[in-house]
């Protein structure tokens, strides 16, 4: 008689949705998944490896190219690690300016999840009103270092610049004004009818499996589990910000939705306090010529827009790092993809892709 | 003797059938630069502005292009099949044409009276439904040839779009044929005429189904889920190129048209101006002192393309619908109501003649 076979199909590394050069393996009932197993590692550059070949302050472009969306976050993580381990000090004013960059960094990130994210469910125009704030905040950077993606806008100690005349203005305008956008985008998605029935009970993880499965960020916090590295264990100028961390209820693809969204918008409010209580001084502190850390190792965390990053270094007393690890948010968000998936649909994939918010270049490193 | 019935009945439908088809394509191409134009100022974007003024010639270097692309057959596709196909897509849709009124009144020319339209038959809107459902032999097959996944998931998803919602779009159209009394399209627009307004008024609801269905018809955003790019790469048309993809191209946009013009004839009035019977606003017919014919096709097209903005302006805001709340939309939502809508006309249109009679 008649007998079915699931059908394989392979997503990727070729794909409009599968944000880079992910590749995931479908097994197919019709449009049901019943296995789904991702492949990685077509980005793979062996970031890791090369830094025990280079010099402290050789590597942080190296961390901006992890994460390209979210440099600023990467290269901050680095810089702070060998700080704790050289015990560098870092002027109030730089800290203060690392905090605005980076929150700024989350803005930019978050806009172009948004915007993908929304192209990946259909709804192509909040791509480009996405992009549109994006590239301000991408002209602020290119006013502060020069360059717009990958930045490596910090230095050990501080920053590499002073912010130039006329840069708190700018961002001042670009605060006051993203609100409304935010607005805009929410005008598109929030309350659509499509909108909710795609992302509302797609991707459902638990509270207890998202921290099983080693979530963090924004797909931690929309199972309702109240983690956030700023908060937990504050990092440079945090612990002076007033901001809260929204959490979700329903664990779903929509929840994470309203969360990064609002994520925006205490990113602003970090990044308005920042401003209005800039100390002046120095922005970069006495740095030795060498940086040659003791014989040790550290680990250091920070909230990147992702979700938890952590840096992993430990030193021989060289200049050279003995070894080097980058734990990445992309990567272990993207173990949870199989079991997020399981039952759903095709198109549903697509959504839970862009809901965990993967860059390749972090989950290969 | 001979030869005028000759010319009256081969040479001049041939020629009709000819100047609707170029005219027609060309409108066609000129949809896909209206479409990229609205989209882009709906996305704060310029849209082609590079070949011709303002990007005016891009449909004509659009179609070079694909006429001069490499034309792909994949090794194992069903060679046969997979050629057919997009002919198969495009020939009904240009069929369904031929019934489309474009204007209401003849016009002379070299002493023969002509008809602005290429046929009237009494069944017209029967024909375009039977006609137009021919279509989706066209992607199922072009999905089933290709021998790939992703064409042949495209290609089960709009078999099964596609016959769902035939359903409740031929059920909205009954609204219209009621109070008409004809399914001859132009019969449709004259009963229009004699009511003094248009059956949108009274038929929204079933306009409402009409379009919703209409747009699935047509593989459009929000239901573009058998070329779902995010999802299925291109879906039918993955493995399609040069021309035969262009034909793929120019049957999903004739469709459009034809699904405007449908709108159009049934509910928005056909060639009718706006307010047709106020007599203030006949000025709106400034193209009668060339030809009444001309002012009806002016006021046939300007409908035909606010429609198709209509069209336009839905796909540059929504995300798109998954398989299975398509379904549920088409057979839990569109055909309860479109049902309701007819048996309500009917009901109406019964009581009105009991009461008049």
């Amino acid at each position: 008689m008649f007998h079915t076979e699931v059908l394989e199909v392979n997503m990727g590394p070729q794909h409009p949705a599968t944000h880079g050069v992910l590749r995931v393996i479908l097994g197919l009932d019709g449009e049901t998944i019943v296995e789904c197993k991702p492949v990685i590692g077509y980005l793979h550059r062996g970031v890791e490896k090369l830094s025990e070949n280079k010099l402290y302050v050789m590597i942080p472009p190296l961390c901006d190219r992890l994460d390209y969306v979210g440099s600023a976050s990467q290269n901050l993580g680095y810089i702070q690690a060998v700080e704790k381990l050289c015990g560098i000090e870092v002027p109030e004013r730089g800290e203060y300016i690392r905090v605005i960059l980076a929150e700024l960094n989350r803005i930019s990130s978050h806009l172009v999840w948004l915007g993908t994210h929304g192209l990946d469910i259909g709804a192509m125009t909040v791509f480009f009103y996405t992009f549109r704030e994006r590239e301000m905040i991408l002209d602020l950077f290119e006013a502060f270092c020069g360059a717009r993606l990958t930045t490596n806008m910090f230095r050990f100690g501080g920053t590499l610049e002073d912010l130039p005349p006329g840069w708190v203005e700018g961002c001042r305008r670009f605060i006051d004004l993203l609100p409304s956008r935010i607005q805009e985008y929410e005008g598109l998605l929030s309350k659509n009818r499509i909108w909710l029935e795609r992302t509302k009970g797609v991707g459902v993880i638990s509270a207890e499996a998202a921290i099983n499965w080693g979530l963090t960020g924004p797909c931690l916090r929309g199972s309702g589990v109240n983690y956030d590295v700023r908060k937990a264990m504050p990092y440079g100028a945090y612990d002076r910000f007033q901001f809260d961390v929204p959490l979700g209820t329903n664990c779903d693809t929509y929840d994470r939705y309203v969360i990064r969204v609002e994520e925006m918008r205490q990113s602003v409010r970090i990044i308005r306090q920042a401003l209005e209580t800039l100390p002046g001084g120095d922005f970069r502190g006495k740095v030795p010529k060498k940086i040659k850390p003791p014989v040790a190792e550290i680990y250091h965390v920070i909230e990147g827009p992702r979700g938890e990053q952590g840096f992993y270094i430990r030193s021989d007393g060289s200049e050279k790092p003995y070894r080097m690890r980058f734990k990445s948010p992309s990567f272990v968000n993207l173990q949870a993809l199989p079991v997020m998936s399981r039952g759903h649909l095709i198109a549903d994939v697509v959504a839970i892709i862009g809901t965990l918010d993967i860059v390749l270049g972090d989950v290969d490193r | 003797m001979d030869t005028r019935l000759l010319i009256e009945n081969v040479l001049i439908p041939a020629i009709k059938v000819g100047v609707v088809l170029g005219v027609m394509s060309g409108a066609i191409a000129y949809t896909t630069l209206l479409e990229r134009k609205v989209l882009g100022f709906i996305q704060l974007r310029l849209a082609p502005r590079r070949v011709g003024f303002h990007g005016i010639l891009q449909p004509i270097a659009d179609g070079i292009k694909l006429l001069l692309k490499e034309d792909i057959i994949p090794d194992r596709a069903d060679r046969a099949l997979f050629i057919l196909a997009p002919v198969i897509s495009v020939i009904p849709a240009f069929a369904a044409l031929a019934v489309i009124p474009f204007a209401g009144h003849s016009f002379e020319m070299f002493g023969h009276k002509i008809t602005p339209w290429i046929t009237d038959v009494n069944i017209g809107i029967l024909y375009i439904l039977s006609i137009s459902s021919l279509g989706v032999y066209g992607i199922m097959l072009g999905g089933w040839a290709s021998n790939s996944k992703y064409p042949l998931l495209g290609s089960l998803r709009s078999a099964a779009q596609m016959v769902s919602y035939e359903v409740p779009l031929g059920l909205a159209i009954i609204g219209p044929l009621m109070m008409a009394g004809t399914a001859s399209m132009t019969g449709i627009v004259r009963a229009q005429e004699r009511l003094g307004m248009w059956f949108v008024f009274p038929q929204i609801v079933g306009l409402f189904c009409y379009f919703v269905s209409g747009i699935a018809e047509t593989n459009r955003l929000p239901f573009d889920l058998p070329e779902a790019e995010a999802e299925l790469v291109a879906g039918y048309q993955t493995e399609y190129s040069g021309m035969k993809f262009a034909f793929f191209y120019l049957a999903e946009y004739t469709n459009m048209v034809v699904v405007s013009a449908i709108a159009t004839t049934l509910w928005l009035g056909g060639w009718l101006r706006p307010f047709p019977n106020v007599e203030a606003l006949s000025f709106l017919n400034f193209l009668d002192f060339i030809s009444p014919a001309l002012s009806g096709v002016f006021w046939f097209a300007f409908k035909v393309f606010a429609v198709l903005y209509l069209y336009i302006w839905i796909r540059g805001t929504f995300p798109r619908y998954r398989y299975d709340q398509l379904m549920n939309l088409g057979w839990k939502w569109l055909l309860p109501i479109s049902l309701a809508n007819v048996v309500v006309t009917a009901l109406v249109l019964v009581l009105k003649q009991r009461a008049g009679g």
